[in-house]
């Protein structure tokens, strides 16, 4: 049982790792991390990026579905424009990796806000259905601008530079990847300790009662959308980089139903729910592929694996909403208090 | 005789808006009885589809026979549905079983590309395959079956509602639900009810739409447009679907003639961003007034 933890100043209250054992944990994890490419083998280094990718534009879903409680369904075409703009700097002007993150993330914003302006009128159910409308016009400006876009065929991007170092392996690639997603958290985690943090998770819990508050509507509706989608494309930038290649079909609606699969899987409004989510949905296919290879089917594993990917994506999503509706972040939470209150039981 | 090119272009717009208006419908009853909104409606039109390709083309039963097994089967499933995926959502916030219907749309894909694979297929002909003229515009004989398969069906359902008790039963339930209680509506039932019969009619507008444009497991993009043809009618407008359905298929046609194919979809969604700027609750939706 822990015992001992009370709060001198509100500002121990308020922190972001708040107890010593929390502490040296983040750091633990900190140094697993970095030592991570040291040991793992080329396949769990691909892993390990792909996951990570997925985590950041997971905790930008988040931001805006699991704090601010609205429903979007295009984080994919966000991902898109940011895979594309990165792409297109990339391959034209051969500028540095790192601005073109960040132009991919701009360009990713201001769809987002230009998504996000019905969201004044419309909410919800309706609000999602237009985003899946962002998704089809992205996906026809992906596919319908030849000059720019590559047309049907996409394009493919050459290796990324950083320091004059060529990053073509996951192993490299690792060093630019991991330490954005991880800024990226922190950046999220710190958003929900401030006021605009705050204001998102007012708008979430009643909007009406939140502008009677003074908390200007479309303002933060926007903002969110704004943040969100920011992630969504340096994410999708990530995405350009790692895989090398963008093309119009590298984004469909499935993608974004994945990302809101992981934010609800993990656990809506936590940021440990969008890590967890995101590092569950990502792997649970790779273990699919091994349950998938070890039963008998012979040659036609690989046939069955996609269909059996989209039932157990679904299947996730119906029983974690029906079952377990916050998510891995509460059972995570559960398991954590059942060791602090260790001798005694809740 | 541009004129005659213009009315044969609306009239095939005309008989897709047809399906739209009827899967429209299959969407309606499910919204207004049990406030779902179920993105999974392409999916359960995809499913009477490939239900009825394997009956009629699997085991091989003759026509007459494969439709009402298919609808019967849907009907089942929709219960099923129901039952053990909606049911259990009762009384969450809306998005929640939205969310559901999400994953159920995914299970459902993942289901049909298991079994059939996602290839596409054809489905046993049926249909009349001779022209029809009016005047001097021709319509294609799929399109103009189709389309009267839907009119009779939506009629159906229309006088289903009006005189049936359980149709009255069904409005009462969508229109204030403890109310419906207090008078001895079985509720539950009436929920099981409505998700049998829009399963039911999305089965018929899947066997005619896959005998148009043959069965894959990406038929549920059939139901994005659904979709906007809802939300352009209302999401809880018998009415709405109806125009709306056909309204969104003469648009497709048109700008399917006039653009290319590949714009329809562009078409039908850029028409959804302009109605949700200008009329978020569709033409015939019901208002919702909020207090706090």
């Amino acid at each position: 049982m822990r015992i001992g933890s009370a709060k001198q100043s509100y500002a121990a209250d308020a922190a972001l790792f708040d107890s010593r054992p929390q502490q040296a944990w983040a750091l633990l994890g900190l140094l697993a991390l970095a030592a991570f490419p040291f040991f793992a083998g080329e396949y769990w280094l691909y892993l390990a990026c792909l996951v990570s990718i997925n985590v950041a534009s997971a905790m930008g879903l988040n931001i805006l579905t699991g704090y601010t409680g609205l429903v979007s369904l295009g984080q994919a075409a966000f991902m898109g424009l940011g895979a594309y703009t990165a792409a297109i700097l990339q391959l034209r002007y051969g500028t540095p990796l790192l601005l073109n993150l960040f132009c991919g993330g701009l360009v990713a914003t201001a769809a987002g806000v230009l998504v996000g302006l019905p969201s004044l009128r419309v909410k919800g159910l309706y609000l999602a259905i237009a985003t899946i409308a962002a998704g089809v016009l992205a996906h026809f400006l992906f596919s319908h601008l030849p000059a720019l876009t590559g047309g049907p065929s996409g394009l493919s991007v050459p290796p990324a530079r950083l320091f004059g170092i060529e990053l073509d392996t996951s192993a490299r690639l690792y060093w630019v990847i991991v330490p954005i997603t991880l800024l990226l958290l922190l950046g999220a985690a710190n958003l929900f300790r401030t006021r605009i943090g705050r204001a998102f998770i007012a708008i979430r819990d009643r909007d009406i009662s939140a502008e009677v508050l003074g908390i200007p509507l479309l303002r933060y509706k926007l903002l969110s959308f704004a943040i969100s989608s920011f992630y969504a494309g340096i994410a999708g930038g990530l995405f350009a980089y790692f895989f090398r290649a963008v093309t119009p079909e590298s984004f469909p609606l499935l993608m974004s139903i994945f990302f809101l699969a992981a934010v609800i899987v993990g656990g809506m409004g936590t940021v440990l729910g969008s890590v967890l989510g995101a590092v569950f949905m990502t792997l649970v296919p790779e273990l699919l592929k091994l349950v998938v290879s070890a039963l008998p089917l012979g040659g036609n594993a690989t046939l069955v694996l996609s269909p059996v990917r989209t039932i157990v994506f679904g299947a996730l999503i119906i029983v974690f909403l029906i079952f377990e509706p916050l998510g891995l972040a509460e059972m995570w939470r559960r398991t954590r208090r059942a060791f602090h209150l260790w001798p005694f039981r809740t | 005789m541009d004129g005659w090119l213009l009315f044969e272009i609306v009239l095939a717009g005309v008989g897709t808006g047809g399906l739209y208006a009827l899967t429209g419908l299959a969407f309606v009853l499910i919204y207004k009885a049990t406030r779902v909104v179920n993105i999974a409606i392409g999916e359960m039109l995809m499913i009477g589809a490939y239900v009825f390709f394997a009956f009629a083309a699997g085991m091989g039963l003759p026509i007459w026979l494969a439709i009402p097994a298919a609808l019967a089967v849907s009907a089942a499933f929709g219960a099923l549905v129901e039952r053990t995926v909606i049911r259990p959502m009762l009384g969450e916030s809306p998005i929640s079983s939205f969310m559901v219907t999400v994953g159920l749309g995914s299970v459902l894909v993942g289901l049909v590309e298991l079994v059939w694979t996602a290839d596409q297929q054809r489905l046993p002909e049926f249909l009349p395959t001779k022209h029809i003229a009016i005047g001097e515009a021709l319509v294609s004989p799929k399109i103009f079956h189709g389309f009267w398969i839907a009119v009779l069906l939506i009629v159906t359902v229309l006088l289903i509602f009006r005189f049936w008790r359980g149709g009255v039963a069904l409005r009462a339930t969508a229109s204030d639900q403890a109310a419906a209680y207090s008078v001895g509506i079985d509720v539950p039932r009436v929920f099981s009810l409505s998700w049998m019969a829009a399963a039911a009619i999305a089965g018929v507008a899947g066997i005619v739409v896959g005998s148009i444009g043959g069965i894959s497991s990406a038929m549920g993009v059939f139901g994005l447009s659904v979709l906007v043809v809802v939300i352009f009618g209302g999401l809880d407008s018998v009415l709405g679907a109806l125009v709306g359905g056909i309204f969104v298929g003469i648009v497709e046609s048109l700008t399917g003639f006039y653009a290319g194919t590949e714009y329809k979809l562009l078409a039908t969604f850029i028409l959804l961003v302009l109605i949700l700027m200008v009329r978020p609750y569709g033409l015939f939706g019901t208002h919702e007034i909020e207090r706090l």
